[in-house]
């Protein structure tokens, strides 16, 4: 008998604000230890916290983008727990009563297809860093982390397996980057995920879950859950019982070991904050906020079929990011009948090329407008394929525009009758047998005719303007 | 609702305050007084009433996202316990 497997998402983004949750200090990543933590991250005592608008500001986009609701009041809470990097004793999140709830992500392509139901996104600050390498058998405590804001964002128990898990995490991954309210940054911890897993017989209630914490890369999502899958099952299939429980991922070994078991589970004693009142959104702030949106992926994708004709498959693969899908805007605006062309050359030669020279989109060393002047050479026959990769090859590495290109190289295909009339009397001349098989109405011997042209010019003759020619020639 | 020795003693591990066997009986009642006026309380009738989060009825004010505070670790510092390399030292905890 088959088990179901059951996964639900936790996911902390951290809001790309300049400043922190509930102080002014800044939050930039990397800077000298404890310079970035104000009289309010190190609680000292008798400071009292001061909300962020920009933070809200995303969490309503967020809420807007995901098509969630995002409620008139929410109400601050205070985490109980004791930890260094936790100066206060508390950490101040929404508990009850969240900023967003509702909403859903959508995942797969095509038939494939799944809405992951969100629970609900709601806003917190980060605790600092704790540094366990030696300090004379001390620990480091470093707050500058302490009081960034961050949106966690709670999944229902939708997945059903780590590939529908990492699809999700991609697809957030990429909402949230797309409309700007986190940088994505995963070594830095911009986005980490917890996921609960368990098991259960198809149409049985859940089964027990465990909880993986902290979960810094799409690979280490995928593998923790895996583990943790073939861990529980084996239990399940030797008739044990699997113990609720927090577990870590190690990825040296590869595994999940427990970290704290539901005995040992925190009791954060969670209570309004009373140095916060509630937080009011109005309805005139959340339109003025879905106005500024910029154009959702799902929109787009959904654009880029209608008008341009792409495929749902191919229009899925652009949206995979703000800045490959912008980039094919753009060069499809320039080459509208040619979209089909910009598509495969994105996700051909482009993305190979960044692939091999380990670069991020938005660090493409070629603008669109240059890579549009070179697919139209493509397009109006100036350039055959082969030759379009040398030129792409030469305007990458910097060499000029195409036109320049083509044109110290000597690329340009022979586009004077006069040399292509002389090229195919000759062709005509030396190939009498498949003249005459094409005059008695083979038209299979034209192509062989095209061909033997096309090796003649070494590639160069313009197909279209020889063809014409060819047949003309042998029309006479 | 009546407290045991055991709920006594979790409060104390929660708050992180060392309680001596000797004081847990006196604490319990001292607790349990307490929990006399939370049911008293309690026993109104509040069905329809929403809850509210905050004594006031007025609603949170929000700053701008703009940087306002310059580093003043060494001042802050100056009182720390013990400091290292720009962090500060606490006992070691590993979790």
């Amino acid at each position: 008998m088959s088990w179901e497997v059951v996964i639900g998402l936790e996911t902390h983004a951290r809001l790309s604000t300049v400043s922190k949750m509930f102080s002014g200090a800044a939050t930039a990543f990397g800077a000298a230890p404890n310079t970035q933590a104000s009289a309010v991250d190190i609680a000292l005592p008798g400071v009292l916290p001061v909300a962020n608008r920009g933070a809200v500001e995303r969490a309503i986009r967020f809420g807007l983008a995901v098509g969630g609701r995002i409620h008139d009041r929410s109400i601050f809470a205070r985490k109980n727990y004791f930890y260094p990097d936790l100066p206060k004793g508390y950490q101040i999140s929404q508990y009850e009563q969240p900023i967003v709830t509702g909403g859903t992500i959508r995942i797969g392509d095509g038939e494939s297809e799944k809405q992951v139901r969100l629970t609900r996104a709601h806003l917190e600050e980060d605790a600092g860093k704790s540094l366990h390498e030696d300090f004379h058998g001390m620990s480091g405590i470093d707050l500058n982390r302490a009081g960034t804001p961050l949106l966690e964002i709670v999944t229902e128990p939708d997945l059903r397996s780590a590939d529908e898990a990492v699809a999700y995490a991609k697809a957030l991954h990429a909402l949230v980057r797309w409309i700007g309210i986190c940088d994505g940054n995963m070594q830095e911890g911009s986005f980490r995920c917890d996921a609960n897993v368990s098991l259960r017989r198809p149409g049985e209630p859940l089964g027990t879950r465990c909880e993986i914490k902290n979960l810094n890369s799409f690979r280490f999502l995928e593998r923790a859950i895996q583990y943790e899958i073939a861990r529980q099952r084996e239990i399940l299939e030797d008739g044990g019982r699997i113990v609720q429980e927090t577990r870590l991922y190690d990825p040296d070994r590869d595994q999940t070991r427990s970290m704290r078991s539901k005995e040992d589970a925190q009791d954060y004693r969670y209570f309004p904050d009373p140095d916060l009142l509630p937080l009011a959104v109005s309805a005139s702030w959340i339109a003025e906020v879905a106005h500024d949106l910029p154009e959702l992926p799902e929109a787009r994708r959904a654009r880029f079929v209608e008008q341009y004709g792409l495929t749902a498959y191919d229009a899925g693969v652009l949206i995979a990011a703000r800045e490959i899908s912008d980039y094919f805007d753009a060069l499809a605006r320039r080459l509208p009948q040619q979209a089909k062309l910009a598509a495969n050359w994105i996700m051909g030669e482009v993305s190979a090329r960044l692939n091999r020279d380990g670069l991020e989109f938005d660090r493409i060393p070629l603008s669109a407008e240059r890579l549009a002047e070179l697919l139209a050479r493509v397009a109006d026959g100036t350039l055959s394929g082969k030759m379009a990769r040398e030129v792409f090859d030469a305007m990458w590495n910097g060499e000029g525009s195409a036109e320049q290109i083509i044109e110290s190289r000597g690329l340009r295909q022979i586009s004077d009758s006069h040399a292509l009339e002389q090229l195919v009397a000759e062709v005509v001349a030396a190939n009498p047998a498949q003249v005459a098989e094409y005059r008695s109405g083979r038209e299979k011997a034209f192509n062989f005719l095209v061909g033997q042209c096309m090796k003649a010019s070494r590639g160069k003759a313009n197909p279209a303007q020889l063809s014409e020619i060819l047949k003309e020639a042998l029309a006479s | 609702m009546l407290l045991s020795v055991e709920d006594v003693q979790r409060i104390a591990t929660l708050a992180r305050i060392a309680v001596p066997e000797r004081d847990i009986d006196r604490i319990a009642g001292e607790l349990q007084a307490i929990f006399g006026l939370i049911e008293q309380m309690q026993a109104v009738d509040t069905r329809g009433v929403e809850p509210m989060a905050h004594a006031q009825d007025v609603v949170l004010r929000l700053r701008p996202d703009a940087v306002s505070e310059s580093d003043r670790r060494e001042q802050f510092q100056a009182v720390a316990a013990s400091v290292e390399a720009g962090l500060y030292l606490v006992p070691k905890v590993i979790e």
